[in-house]
C-alpha cells in the first residue's frame, strides 16, 4: 500500500477542475472530487454531463482536442500536474477499470501475461518468471477467478464478459492502488453478473481498504455500492452528500427528477418525468444549466449560477431554491382505475373494442440460428397470448431469445415451428409473405434510436411511409396522418421538417413510435426501447408509451432486461431463459412470488432504489 | 500503380470461423478448405486464360504465319501445335500437360523452325530473372514498408507523419511508367549515374550486374512501399484508437511497451495482409517494370508474347503468374491466422 | 456533417473537404486544372498533332514551346490533345465500373440467400488475376481498342466497387430502420432505393477517387506498352513510350505527358483522402 501521511484524511483531492475544448467551451468546469480510503463515491450522471471526462483528467488523460484549462490533484499525499507526474502515479496511485471489458483486454495478451505486464510496469513483479506467473494467479485468486495455470493461459475471448471484467479489475488492482477509478464497469453485463460484480468490489473494498470512484448512470446500481454520492449536470457537480441523503433526500430538483425517473421493480408506480432535454456543450445558459427545464426556476436562476453549498451537514446542493424541492413519493401508485391496463382497456371501450379478446397468440414458436455447420436453436416452445390492449412483457438477459421473438412476431425471422396467430389466422413467417392487413396489425420499435430512422429522409417522410403502404393513402393524407401522430407522440411540429441527425436519441425513438402507430396496428412490439436512452428519457418514453395504449387502446409486446421498467409497463409478464419460458404471470404475482428458480435469482440480483432506501431506514430506525 | 485486388484474407477466415471451431484441426480445416477453393479458382483461371486465347477467329497458326500463309506450313504448324484437335481436347490436354510442367511450344519459334520451341524451356531463364527482381524488392520492400507505415502511424497528425504519407501518396498513386520514366530522366539523363536499361546477355545473372537492377527495384519500391506505407499507416492508426491501448495507457503501462507489445502485435495481421497485397502487387507489377527496362523477365515474356500474339507462351506466362498472385494469397492467411488468438483458438 | 448543416448551406456552395481540407483543395484546383487542359486543350493547339515540324528531339523552340517528338511532331500540340483520351476512357470505365459495381453488389447485399455467395464467389475470381494481366489477356482475345480497353478496365476494377457495396449493403440492412421498412411490406426495389442506396453513398464516394485513378493507370499502361491505343493518335501514356527514346536530346517530350498524368492521378487522390478525412471527423461515415 502506498504511504498515506494521515490515514483518515483524503486520499484523492481534486479541486477546480476545468477540462474545455479548443474553442474554450467547458466540458467540465469547478468539479471537485474527494475520496477517503475505503470510501466509494458514485460519481452520476447521464450521458453528455462530463463524469468521464472527470474521471480521465484525474489520470492526466483527456480526449483528442480536450485540455485541462485549471485544477489541483493529489493523490496519496502526492500533486499530480506534470505528464511525468501522471504517468509515474498511473496503475501506482490511482488505477482505471474501463466499461467495456470485452475491447479494453490486449486480444493477443494471455490473461496472466496481462496481469505480469502490469506487474512489471511498476517495479512489482518478483524474481523470475514462475515466481512473477505466481503473484499474477494469485491476482486472479483475488478477484474470485480460478488461480490454474490452465485459466491464466486463455486469451481473453476465451473466457465470459463477467470474467474478463474481473480481470479487468485485478488488472488495476493488483499494484495496490491507493484509488480505482471505475467507468461503467457493469454497463452491458446481465444482472446477475453485475450483482456480482458489485458485491466482489464492496468485498474488495472492505478487504483492502482501497477507495473508489465509481462513475455510473445508474441510481439504482451506485445506491448499492456508494458511501456518497456526487450528481452531475451539464459538467458540474449540482449536487453531492452522503448516498442516503442523495437518494432518500435529494435537494436539487434534477437529483429529485431521476429519482423519480427511475424504475424499481419492487415499488411498481408511475415515473414522473423531467421537462425539456439536456442542454449540450457550448449551449450553456449563463446561469444555473438546469433552469431551462426545472420546476423551481425563478428570474435569479438565469442570469445567476449556483454556488455548491452545504445546505445540510455533509450535503452540497448547487440551486438557489433547494428547500422547494419536494420529496420523493415512493408510495405514488396510479391512482385507482388509471393503472395502464385500466386506462387502455377505457380507450378500448372508446374506440368501441371489447377487452379481453385475444388480438395475438403465438403457439408453440420455435426460432434457430443457421451457423455455417450448426443450427442453433435460441427459441423452443414459445406460446403466450396478448389480449386486447394488454401490455405483456417477455424478460430475460442477454441470449434469451426475446429479440428473437419479437423479430418472428414481426415477420422478420420466420420460425422454424410454431404459428403466430391473429385473429384466428397464422401468419406466414415472413413480412413480405403478409397480407397489407396482416402486416398493418403488427407494428414494431426497436432498441437503438441511433438507427430508428432512415438519416437520409425527414422526419415526416418517414413517418408518413408506411400510411401510404399499408393504408393506401396518398401522399397529402398520409403526411397530414404523420402530422397527426407526431402530435400524439408530444413532438413539436417543426420537427416534421428536420433529419434524425438534429433529433436527441429520446426524440427519434418517439419518431420511431409514431411511425410505428401510423398503420393503426393492433400490436405494438417494442424492443428494449428504452435501454439505449438516459433514465429521465426513459421514463418520458415509458410514460408516453402508456398514454398512447389509452389513447388508442393499442396491445403491447414489451421486450426488456430490465424487471424496473416491466413493473411499469406491463400487467403480464413472461421469464425467459435460454429461449425458453420459465414462468409466466402477472406482473404482481412473478415480481412478489416468484415460483422459478431462475426468476428468483433474477430477481434478487436486480438492483432496486427502494430495497436501498428501507434499508437505511431500517438501519437507522 | 498499386492495385489491392486481394481478397482479404481476415474476411475470409472470419466466414470460416465457426466452422473451423467445430472441426477437430481448425486451422488443418481452415487450411485445406483454402487451398481446395484456391485450386478451384486456379481451375477457373485455367479456363479463362484457354477462353482469352482462343476466342479470335483462326487459330494459333494462321496467326503467327499471318493471312498469306502457304497452307502447308500452315497445316505443319497446326500439326506440331495440336490445333488440328477439338477445343475441349486441346484445352484438357493443355491442362494435362501443364500438371506435368509441361507448357507446349511456342508457336513463333516453330513456325521460325526455331530449336528452343519448347516453352517450358524458354521460360526457366525469364522466371529465374524475375524472382531475382521481385525478391530483391520484397526483401527492402517488407520491412520499409512496416517500418515507416508503423511510425507514420504512431506519429499521426504530426510532422514525422507528414513526412512520410505526402510521400507515399504521390509515390503510391502513379503508374510505375510515369515513376520510372521520372528515375531515369533524374539517375541517367541528368546524373548519369544508372543505365537507363536493363538488359542482360543470354545467360548473364542480373545479380553480376546490380547497378542495372537498382532503377527497377526503385521503380517497383515506389509504387508497392508508398500504397503499403498508408494502408499500415491507417491500420495503426485504427489499433491505437482501442480500448485495450486506452486500458494499458491508464494503467500505466509504460508507452514503449504500449506500442511495441499492445499496437504493435496487435496492428501485425492487418499488415500481413497488406504486405501479401504488395508481393500480389509486384507479380502484376513486374510486368509494366520489366517492360519500362527491358529487363529480361517473365513480364517482358508475356508483352512480346502479346504482341506477336504467341497463344501458348500467353498462356503459360499467365497461368505462372496467377498461381503465383493466389499462392500468395493463402500464405498470407496462414500467417494471419497464428497471427490472431482469436483465429488460432476457434471461437469460444 | 450533420443533416443541419447540409440544409443549411445554399446550393451552390462546395462540399467542406473541398474548401476546408488543404489537400481537398489543392487536388480540385489541380484536377480542374488537368482537365481543363485535357477537354478544352485541342482547340488551342498551335500545330496539328500528326504534322512532322521538323527533326526529331529538337529542343524547346519559337514555334514548339515543349519542342519536338521523336519523329519531328510539336509536343505541346500533342499534349493537349492527348489528355482527352485518358479522360473519357477513363471517365468511360468508371462510369461503367460504378452501373456493374453497384449492381451486383446490393444484389448480393440485398439477397440473404444463394444468390449472395454465387455472386461474390465469381467476383473473388476476378480479383485472383493481376489486373494488367487481365488488361493483357483482353487485349490478345480482342485487340487494343477503346472499347476494349474501357470494358476490360472495367472487368477488372468492379469487382472491389462490388465488395464495398455488398459489405455497406449487408450492413445497412441489419440496420433498425430498413428492418421497420421490411416489416410493413416495402417492396424489395423500393428498399434498395430508398432505404439502402442514399446510405451507403459514403463508402462509394470515398472510393471514387481512387478508382478513377486506377481505371486512368491501367489504360494508360496497357497504352504505353504499345498494345493498346495505336499510333498516331496523341496520347498520354503512348507519348511517354514513344519519346523514350530521346529523353536525352528532348525531355520535355516525355516529361511533360508523364507530369500531366501525374497530377491527374494524384489530384483524385486528393480529394479521395480529403473526403475520407472528412468522414472520420464527421463520424457520419455511413
Amino acid at each position: 500500500m502506498t504511504d498515506l501521511t494521515d490515514p483518515t484524511g483524503p486520499v484523492l483531492r481534486a479541486a477546480n477542475l476545468r477540462v474545455e475544448l479548443a474553442n474554450g467551451a467547458a466540458i467540465i468546469e469547478d468539479v471537485a472530487v474527494e475520496l477517503r480510503p475505503g470510501e466509494i463515491l458514485g460519481l452520476v450522471g447521464e450521458s453528455g454531463s462530463g463524469k468521464t471526462t472527470t474521471a480521465r483528467s484525474l489520470f492526466g488523460h483527456y480526449e483528442r482536442g480536450l485540455a485541462l484549462r485549471s485544477g489541483e490533484i493529489t493523490v496519496a499525499g502526492q500533486q499530480l500536474s506534470t505528464v511525468a507526474q501522471f504517468q509515474r502515479a498511473r496503475g501506482r496511485l490511482l488505477s482505471y477499470v474501463p466499461q467495456n471489458p470485452g475491447t479494453s483486454l490486449n486480444p493477443s495478451l494471455r490473461i496472466l501475461a496481462a496481469i505480469e505486464d502490469m506487474l512489471r510496469a511498476h517495479q512489482q513483479a518478483g524474481n523470475g518468471r514462475t515466481e512473477t506467473a505466481g503473484q499474477a494467479a494469485g491476482q486472479l485468486g483475488r478477484v474470485g477467478l480460478p488461480a490454474s495455470r490452465e485459466f491464466g493461459r486463455r486469451f481473453p475471448h476465451q473466457v465470459s464478459g463477467g470474467q474478463q471484467q474481473r480481470v479487468c479489475i485485478a488488472i488495476a488492482l493488483s499494484c495496490d492502488p491507493a484509488v480505482v477509478v471505475l467507468d461503467e464497469p457493469t454497463t452491458g453485463l446481465d444482472v446477475v453478473t453485475q450483482d456480482r460484480i458489485l458485491r466482489e468490489l464492496v468485498r474488495l473494498r472492505d478487504e483492502r481498504g482501497v477507495a473508489m470512484l465509481y462513475i455510473t448512470h445508474d441510481l439504482a446500481v451506485v445506491g448499492q455500492v456508494a458511501t456518497r454520492i456526487a450528481v452531475m449536470y451539464a459538467g458540474r457537480i449540482v449536487e453531492q452528500g452522503s448516498a442516503e441523503q442523495i437518494l432518500s433526500a435529494p435537494r436539487h430538483p434534477y437529483t429529485r427528477g431521476l429519482v423519480a425517473s427511475t424504475p424499481d421493480h419492487l415499488r411498481p408506480r408511475q415515473l414522473t418525468a423531467m421537462a425539456g432535454i439536456a442542454v449540450g456543450v457550448g449551449e450553456r445558459p449563463p446561469g444555473c444549466a438546469f433552469a431551462p427545464r426545472c420546476p423551481q426556476r425563478v428570474d435569479r436562476c438565469d442570469a445567476e449560477l449556483p454556488g455548491l453549498d452545504e445546505v445540510v451537514p455533509g450535503q452540497f446542493v448547487r440551486c438557489f431554491e433547494w428547500a422547494a424541492t419536494p420529496a420523493v413519493d415512493w408510495s405514488q401508485q396510479w391512482p385507482a382505475g388509471t393503472t395502464p391496463l385500466a386506462r387502455a382497456q377505457a380507450g378500448l371501450a372508446a374506440v368501441g373494442n371489447g377487452p379481453g379478446r385475444a388480438v395475438l397468440e403465438v403457439e408453440g414458436l420455435c426460432a434457430e440460428y443457421r451457423g455455417h455447420a450448426a443450427r442453433n436453436q435460441v427459441v423452443s416452445d414459445v406460446s403466450f397470448a396478448v389480449r386486447a390492449g394488454a401490455c405483456v412483457a417477455l424478460v430475460g438477459e442477454s441470449g434469451s431469445g426475446k429479440t428473437t421473438i419479437a423479430r418472428a412476431i414481426a415477420g422478420l425471422h420466420p420460425p422454424s415451428a410454431g404459428r403466430i396467430v391473429v385473429d384466428g389466422k397464422p401468419l406466414p413467417g415472413r413480412a413480405r409473405d403478409r397480407s397489407a392487413e396482416q402486416r398493418r396489425k403488427i407494428a414494431i420499435v426497436f432498441q437503438n434510436p441511433a438507427e430508428a430512422l432512415n438519416p437520409r429522409h425527414t422526419v415526416l417522410s418517414s413517418v408518413a411511409r408506411p400510411a401510404r403502404i399499408l393504408r393506401g393513402l396518398d401522399q397529402a393524407a398520409a403526411e397530414a396522418e404523420a402530422r397527426r401522430l407526431l402530435t400524439a407522440v408530444r413532438l413539436p411540429s417543426r420537427i416534421a421538417g428536420r433529419y434524425p441527425a438534429e433529433l436527441s436519441g429520446g426524440e427519434r425513438q418517439r419518431v420511431a413510435v409514431a411511425r410505428a402507430l401510423v398503420g393503426q396496428p393492433e400490436v405494438l412490439v417494442c424492443d428494449e426501447v428504452t435501454s439505449s436512452l438516459d433514465v429521465s428519457v426513459q421514463a418520458v418514453v415509458l410514460e408516453l408509451l402508456a398514454d398512447l395504449r389509452r389513447q388508442f387502446g393499442i396491445s403491447m409486446v414489451f421486450i426488456t432486461h430490465d424487471l424496473g421498467v416491466v413493473a411499469t409497463v406491463a400487467e403480464r409478464v413472461l421469464i425467459l431463459n435460454a429461449g425458453a419460458i420459465c414462468e409466466e404471470g402477472s406482473t404482481d404475482q412473478v415480481l412478489n412470488s416468484p415460483a422459478h428458480d431462475y426468476t428468483r435469482r433474477l430477481l434478487a440480483a436486480a438492483p432496486s432504489l427502494s430495497s436501498t432506501i428501507s434499508g437505511w431506514d431500517h438501519g437507522s430506525g | 500503380m498499386a492495385i489491392s485486388t486481394a481478397t482479404s484474407a481476415t474476411g475470409a477466415a472470419g466466414q470460416d470461423q465457426r466452422a473451423a471451431a467445430i472441426g477437430r484441426h481448425p486451422v488443418l480445416g481452415f487450411l485445406l478448405r483454402r487451398i481446395g477453393a484456391a485450386l478451384v479458382t486456379l481451375l477457373v483461371a485455367s479456363i479463362l486464360i484457354f477462353l482469352a486465347t482462343n476466342v479470335l477467329p483462326g487459330n494459333a497458326a494462321e496467326v503467327v504465319l499471318g493471312r498469306n500463309a502457304q497452307p502447308v506450313a500452315l497445316h505443319h504448324l497446326e500439326v506440331e501445335l495440336n490445333l488440328n484437335h477439338p477445343e475441349v481436347q486441346r484445352y484438357l490436354s493443355w491442362l494435362g500437360g501443364m500438371l506435368h510442367g509441361n507448357f507446349g511450344k511456342s508457336a513463333v519459334a516453330v513456325a521460325e523452325g526455331r530449336p528452343d520451341a519448347n516453352i517450358s524451356v524458354t521460360l526457366g531463364s525469364p522466371l529465374a530473372d524475375s524472382g531475382i527482381l521481385a525478391g530483391l524488392t520484397a526483401l527492402l520492400l517488407i520491412p520499409l514498408t512496416l517500418a515507416l507505415g508503423a511510425y507514420a502511424g504512431l506519429r499521426a497528425g504530426r510532422r514525422a507523419d507528414h513526412l512520410i504519407s505526402v510521400p507515399a501518396l504521390v509515390a503510391g498513386g502513379l503508374p510505375e511508367f510515369v515513376t520510372g520514366t521520372a528515375l531515369i530522366f533524374l539517375f541517367f539523363t541528368m546524373l548519369n549515374l544508372l543505365p537507363p536499361v536493363a538488359l542482360l546477355s543470354p545467360g548473364q545473372s542480373p545479380l553480376s550486374n546490380l547497378k542495372a537492377l537498382v532503377l527497377p527495384v526503385l521503380t517497383l519500391l515506389a509504387v508497392a512501399v508508398g500504397a503499403g506505407v498508408r494502408q499500415v499507416r491507417a491500420g495503426m492508426v485504427e489499433v491505437l484508437q482501442q480500448d485495450y491501448i486506452l486500458f494499458a495507457t491508464m494503467n500505466g503501462i509504460p508507452r514503449r511497451r504500449v506500442v511495441l507489445r499492445y499496437a504493435l502485435r496487435n496492428a501485425l495481421a492487418p499488415s500481413v495482409q497488406i504486405i501479401a497485397q504488395n508481393l500480389q502487387y509486384l507479380v502484376g507489377g513486374i510486368i509494366i517494370v520489366e517492360s519500362i527496362y527491358s529487363y529480361p523477365g517473365i513480364g517482358t515474356y508475356l508483352v512480346e508474347a502479346v504482341t506477336s500474339r504467341d497463344v501458348n507462351e500467353v498462356q503459360a506466362a499467365a497461368m505462372i503468374l496467377a498461381a503465383l498472385y493466389i499462392g500468395i494469397n493463402i500464405i498470407a492467411d496462414l500467417i494471419v491466422i497464428f497471427l490472431v488468438p482469436k483465429l488460432r483458438t476457434g471461437m469460444s | 456533417m450533420t443533416a443541419a448543416t447540409v440544409r443549411a448551406r445554399p446550393r451552390w456552395r462546395l462540399p467542406a473537404f473541398i474548401t476546408k481540407d488543404k489537400g481537398g483543395l489543392a487536388g480540385s484546383v489541380i484536377l480542374l486544372l488537368v482537365v481543363g487542359v485535357a477537354l478544352l486543350g485541342p482547340a488551342f493547339a498551335p500545330h496539328s498533332s500528326v504534322a512532322i515540324l521538323g527533326t526529331p528531339g529538337h529542343g524547346p523552340a519559337g514555334g514548339a514551346p515543349l519542342g519536338l517528338d521523336f519523329i519531328g511532331r510539336d509536343v505541346l500540340s500533342r499534349l493537349l490533345d492527348g489528355g482527352r483520351s485518358t479522360l473519357l476512357l477513363g471517365g468511360a470505365a468508371t462510369l461503367l465500373i460504378y452501373l456493374v459495381g453497384i449492381a451486383v453488389g446490393l444484389t448480393a447485399g440485398y439477397a440473404q440467400s444463394i444468390a449472395d455467395p454465387l455472386l461474390m464467389r465469381t467476383v473473388d475470381i476476378f480479383l485472383s488475376f493481376p489486373a494488367l494481366l487481365v488488361m493483357l489477356l483482353f487485349v490478345t482475345a480482342f485487340g487494343g481498342g477503346p472499347v476494349v480497353l474501357v470494358g476490360a478496365a472495367a472487368l477488372v476494377l468492379f469487382p472491389g466497387v462490388a465488395r464495398i457495396v455488398r459489405t455497406a449493403t449487408v450492413e445497412v440492412m441489419t440496420r433498425s430502420y430498413v428492418e421497420a421498412a421490411v416489416s410493413w411490406g416495402e417492396r424489395a426495389f423500393a428498399i434498395m432505393r430508398r432505404e439502402v442506396l442514399p446510405n451507403i453513398v459514403a463508402p462509394i464516394v470515398a472510393d471514387l477517387g481512387i478508382r478513377f485513378s486506377w481505371a486512368i493507370i491501367l489504360i494508360a499502361s496497357v497504352n504505353y506498352l504499345g498494345l493498346g491505343l495505336k499510333p498516331p493518335t496523341a496520347d498520354w501514356g503512348l507519348m511517354i513510350s514513344e519519346n523514350r527514346e530521346i529523353i536525352s536530346s528532348n525531355p520535355l517530350s516525355v516529361l511533360a505527358p508523364a507530369a500531366m498524368l501525374a497530377l491527374l492521378v494524384i489530384s483524385v487522390n486528393l480529394i479521395g483522402d480529403a473526403y475520407v478525412r472528412q468522414l472520420g471527423r464527421s463520424g457520419d461515415s455511413r
